[in-house]
This record gives structure tokens, sequence and C-alpha cells, in this order.
């Protein structure tokens, strides 16, 4: 399948280039439906691959590249649930989540997030699993989960350790502030910072130049270059279901939906 | 250094610019949530506007309970 598109997510592909979109408003939470259409896409991939050398995952809200997890439909569904019911069914979500990612990461393909706005938690954890950030001065990331009593769950730390000093993580992770896109360069996260709604022209310049190498080598050195830490993915998984069965992170996730502050992010 | 006023005029006129206000019904004691009518996303905008104008990194923990100019260009101030 060359395109596609869902009510999430989009795909097309052109000139060896595969561009996948998201445009789920308001701004791109993760939810189940959003996981589908990742799903077909990351079933989808093993065709595409054979005539591209890149792909670049980029979003058509204004508001940002992806706010993270769909916490209203996680509150939802688990506030009607059994306890052990709604556990089951969030590691089933992580399950799945992280099958997708994982495949994205090790993709042979060059991978290109371009960010602007938002790229809060799992926003940011789906940007961690490709090659190069690529961001636009409007850009803003951050982990905040720790203000519903969670870690990040598709990903985050184990990745952003492989990318980042383990100093600054602690830092990231242990406040949940939230930083720009400068600041992101200045840490290594992100590879380029270009002027606002630059970022998917800049993305595709790049991919552009991936175009011109042995396909080969550039899959070569990407696995040396970027091991997967599935070891830590693993425990990452049991860690968030652990703190998931708590009766704080309930409350938390009510708080956040309930509530009307211009700044709910914040503990 | 400038001065604590500048720093008001240079954030007032440029959430005026921003959010495409007239400059003119911006005041420094303002609550700014109010008068610019801004959610939480955009209000993250603002931040990201004022940390990449002013060149200063500004932890939303440190503005948490700011809801006026003149407070906000104290914070400001402290990180440049």
């Amino acid at each position: 399948m060359n395109q596609f598109k869902g009510q999430a997510i989009s795909w097309s592909t052109a000139n060896g280039l595969i561009e996948l979109f998201l445009h789920r408003a308001p701004c791109n939470e993760l939810g189940s439906l959003s996981l589908d259409e990742l799903e077909q896409f990351v079933s989808a991939l093993d065709d595409l691959e054979k005539e591209s050398h890149a792909l670049i995952i980029h979003s058509e809200m204004k508001s940002g590249f992806c706010a993270g997890a769909d916490l209203r439909e996680l509150y939802e569904r688990s506030s009607v649930m059994e306890k052990a019911q709604a556990l089951a069914g969030v590691r089933d979500f992580l399950e799945r989540i992280h099958r997708g990612l994982n495949r994205i990461d090790a993709s042979p393909l060059t991978t290109i997030a371009s960010v602007h706005g938002v790229t809060f938690g799992g926003g940011l954890e789906l940007a961690l699993a490709c090659d190069l950030i690529i961001a636009d001065k409007t850009a803003r990331f951050a982990f905040p989960e720790l203000r519903l009593g969670l870690i990040p769950g598709f990903g985050g730390i184990p990745r952003l350790k492989r990318d980042i000093g383990n100093a600054v993580v602690r830092d990231l992770l242990l406040t949940g502030r939230s930083f720009n896109a400068t600041k992101a360069q200045q840490i290594g996260l992100v590879s380029q910072v270009v002027s606002e709604g630059e970022a998917l022209r800049a993305a595709r310049a790049t991919a552009s130049q991936l175009g011109k190498f042995d396909r080969h080598t550039a899959a070569t050195a990407k696995q040396f270059i970027k091991p997967i830490p599935y070891e830590d993915l693993r425990e990452e998984i049991n860690i968030f279901c652990d703190l998931f069965a708590r009766p704080a992170v309930q409350a938390g996730l009510r708080k956040f939906v309930e509530s009307k502050d211009a700044q709910p992010y914040l503990p | 250094m400038p001065t604590n006023d500048q720093t008001l005029m240079e954030i007032l006129n440029l959430a005026a610019a921003h959010f495409k206000v007239p400059r003119e019904s911006l005041s420094p004691d303002d609550d700014f949530f109010k008068t610019l009518g801004i959610d939480s996303l955009q209000t993250l905008d603002l931040l990201t506007k004022l940390e990449n104008h002013f060149h200063v990194e500004l932890p939303d923990y440190e503005l948490q309970g700011v809801t006026d100019f003149r407070t906000l260009a104290g914070k400001i101030r402290a990180r440049l």
C-alpha cells in the first residue's frame, strides 16, 4: 500500500521518500485509533522499505508534533474497568506501541522526525525512535509523566539514555519541565533547528541528501551506531505497569482530565 | 542589562504582536491568561517565544502561579 489516508495518520511515498503525517486534533494524542493506524503503517513498512531510503514523520496540526498519550481515553476506559482488567489493557497497549516504535527504530531507512510546537511525552518518544530530529523554533519538549505518578511508557527513558547524558535525562524526567528547541540542540537531542514552519522543508532536503548514498552502507552504519535497548524497553513496560496499579495514577489522570488550568501539564 | 520597565515593554510588545491584539489593550498588571484568552498550548507557545526573544531558559515550575506581565518580567530578568 503506497499511500493511506486514515483518521489519525496518513502516509504516501515518492522518489524513495516515505512521509508519515499525523493529523488528529487537537494535538495528535496517541490513543487506540492512532495505534491501530500506526500498526497498519508498520505492517506496510516491509514493502515500503524496498523502494525507499528515508522516512519523515511530521504533524499537520498547528499546535505541535504530538502531545503524547491520549490521557482522556486512558482515564475514561480505565475508570470503568476492574483494576486487573485496566492493567491488562494498559500492558497490551504498551506492548503494541513498543512493537511499532521498535520496528520504526530498527528500520533500515534513515528516519527523521520533523517537529514543531508541543512534542510531549509519547510525542517525544515517537520522535526519539527516529534517527534524526529536526525542530523548528516553536518546538517544545517534555516528559511530564511524573505529574501522573508514572514514568514515560513508550520507550522514552531507554531511548533518551541512548542519546544524551544521564544527568540531563534525570533533570528532564524528575522535574517534568519543558524545554525549547535551542536547549534540545544544546543537549544533543535535536540535530537541526530551523525557522518557524521550516522543519518539513529541512527534513525533505536532508532526506534528499541521504538518497545519494548506498542504502546497504547507510543501514549498516545505522545498525552499528544506534543499538536498540530492548532489555531496558522491556523493563520500562514492567515499571510502568507496576506504577499504574497505584491509586495515585487514577487520581492524577482524573485531575488532569478535569483540569481547567491553563497549565494542566504542570503538577 | 535592560531595566525592569524595558523588559516589561518588550514582553507586552511581543505578546501583542504574537497574539495579534492591539498593544494598547495590554497593561503590565493584566492577567495575561484572561486578557489574551490563551489556552495551555498557547501558553507554551508564549513561553517559547519569550525564551527565544530573551535568550533565557524559563523552567515551567518557576512560572507556576505567575499570571501578570509585571511578575513575568521579573522572572525573566532573574535569568538574564
